[in-house]
């Protein structure tokens, strides 16, 4: 394949502008339904675009004290890191085949760089609470990211020790989704609740916390620079949706009226993720570890376990 | 209209700033984002960081410890940034005019340059809402 061909993968589908329109799109549906749950109207739906617009044309303001460079090119980290994922998922959905041995692994490392840009960017801003922000995101990572590691061993061992997406994919597509499986569901709600902190979503938003650290690691951050977070975190919301959607529910089958039965699936890992997000309060960060190395660990160790044994 | 400013009047982020006001007013803001009033539906939201905003709401007569304060709150802010009074006492300093802490000679506009005055004590929910559409008009009209 030529050099072309791969550069529109990833700039335009199903890379950074797909997921990026995908992405504002979920995100206007969280606000809609968090808007509904509430008894609210709730924005129009160009209204995250409108944000996004309106941050890119202000003025973008760089702290006293702060690491120029660091402050400007930690967004940028996390953008590159979930358009490298959105395009990698995008491509084995379409085509099982496309995959390589170990990108399961390369897609876990990859997740982890938003939050890496988070932990940067509030560290170079030089503010108290910016460095607050910062170090409960890296405890927020050091906790989850052991549980979604144990989730996610469920569907490899479940297809036979692969550790390619594609391979997961068609296991499933020939044996019916992981899910299925008592095992799969016990790795699908531990790995939900990972995919809530990854997201930074109301129970684990201690690193943001606008009430009481008023925006945590962004708080310095303005105009351009913010909206590229803003866009970050709008394409993870569709990204680890479907990451999900592909690893437990057996990926989106573009064929005919799979495609809508596909679609369902993801718009029903977001209606979970946003009614979590709705009906909890915020956890405190010690809270938030125990809770993480605590059950969830334990109900995806149990997966594992369930899924060796073959259930 | 310019995209710029079409996509700053629909998505407005309005930080609120309390200059030792009695909460009034403070209120009657919160009364607007209620499922009653919902100004999330023009795109509003309140926001918790000065880097964030495009709208500083000014509530309370601004006294002598807060002088300073509007004013470095007002440098920190990203241009453009709108500057709402709301309630009378920053538009005219209302009861609180010859209170001894108060600055004779400075009402909020001579401190920072103010874009809309909402009067009222406290003002309702509508009257904020409808000097926020004045606020609107006004920017899309002028620059």
């Amino acid at each position: 394949m030529n050099i072309a061909a791969r550069l529109l993968q990833f700039i335009v589908f199903p890379g950074f502008l797909f997921t990026a329109a995908a992405g504002l799109f979920l995100c206007w549906l969280d606000r809609k339904i968090t808007a509904r749950i509430q008894y609210r109207i709730g924005p129009p739906w160009h209204q995250p675009l409108t944000d996004i617009v309106k941050l890119l044309g202000k003025e973008t303001m760089i702290p006293a004290g702060a690491s120029k460079a660091t402050f400007l090119t930690a967004p940028l980290i996390g953008l590159a890191g979930v358009t490298l994922v959105s395009t990698l998922l995008g491509l084995t959905d379409f085509d099982p085949k496309v995959g390589f041995v170990g990108d399961i692994i390369v897609v876990l490392y990859l997740l982890t760089l938003p939050a890496l840009s988070v932990i940067l960017g509030g560290f170079s801003s030089n503010n108290p609470l910016a460095s607050i922000g910062s170090s409960r995101e890296m405890k927020l990572v050091l906790s989850y990211e052991l549980p979604f590691i144990l989730a996610l061993l469920v569907p490899i061992i479940k297809s036979g020790g692969l550790l390619t997406i594609g391979g997961i994919l068609n296991y499933q597509l020939a044996e019916g989704a992981i899910l299925n499986s008592v095992s799969g569901s016990f790795a699908l709600v531990a790995a939900i609740l990972c995919v809530q902190a990854k997201l930074g979503l109301v129970p684990f938003d201690l690193a943001e916390a606008e009430t009481e650290i008023v925006g945590g690691a962004l708080i310095e951050y303005s105009g351009p620079p913010l909206a590229v977070f803003k866009l970050t975190k709008a394409m993870l919301l569709f990204t680890l949706p479907l990451f999900l959607t592909i690893l437990f529910l057996g990926g989106i089958i573009l064929n005919g009226t799979a495609i809508l039965w596909g679609v369902l699936k993801l718009a029903a890992l977001l209606v979970v993720i946003v009614l979590i997000r709705n009906t909890n309060p915020r956890l405190r960060i010690d809270q938030a570890l125990r809770f993480f190395w605590g059950p969830v660990t334990i109900l995806a160790i149990l997966g594992v376990i369930l899924a060796l044994f073959g259930y | 209209m310019d995209l710029k400013k079409r996509a700053l009047t629909k998505s407005l982020w309005a930080f609120h700033m309390s200059t030792a006001s009695c909460n009034n007013c403070d209120i009657e803001i919160l009364d607007c984002l209620t499922p009653r009033h919902d100004i999330e539906r023009f795109g509003i939201v309140l926001i918790g960081s000065i880097r964030h905003a495009d709208v500083l709401l000014v509530t309370g007569v601004v006294n002598r410890n807060c002088r300073d304060i509007v004013k470095k709150l007002y440098d920190q802010a990203p241009k453009p940034c709108l500057v709402v009074a709301v309630g009378t006492c920053p538009a005219g300093r209302g009861i609180f005019h010859n209170s001894y802490n108060v600055v004779e000679a400075e009402p909020l506009d001579k401190i920072i340059p103010v874009d809309a005055y909402i009067p009222g004590c406290p003002p309702k929910p509508e009257a904020i809402i409808d000097g926020i559409v004045k606020l609107i008009d006004k920017c899309s009209k002028s620059r």
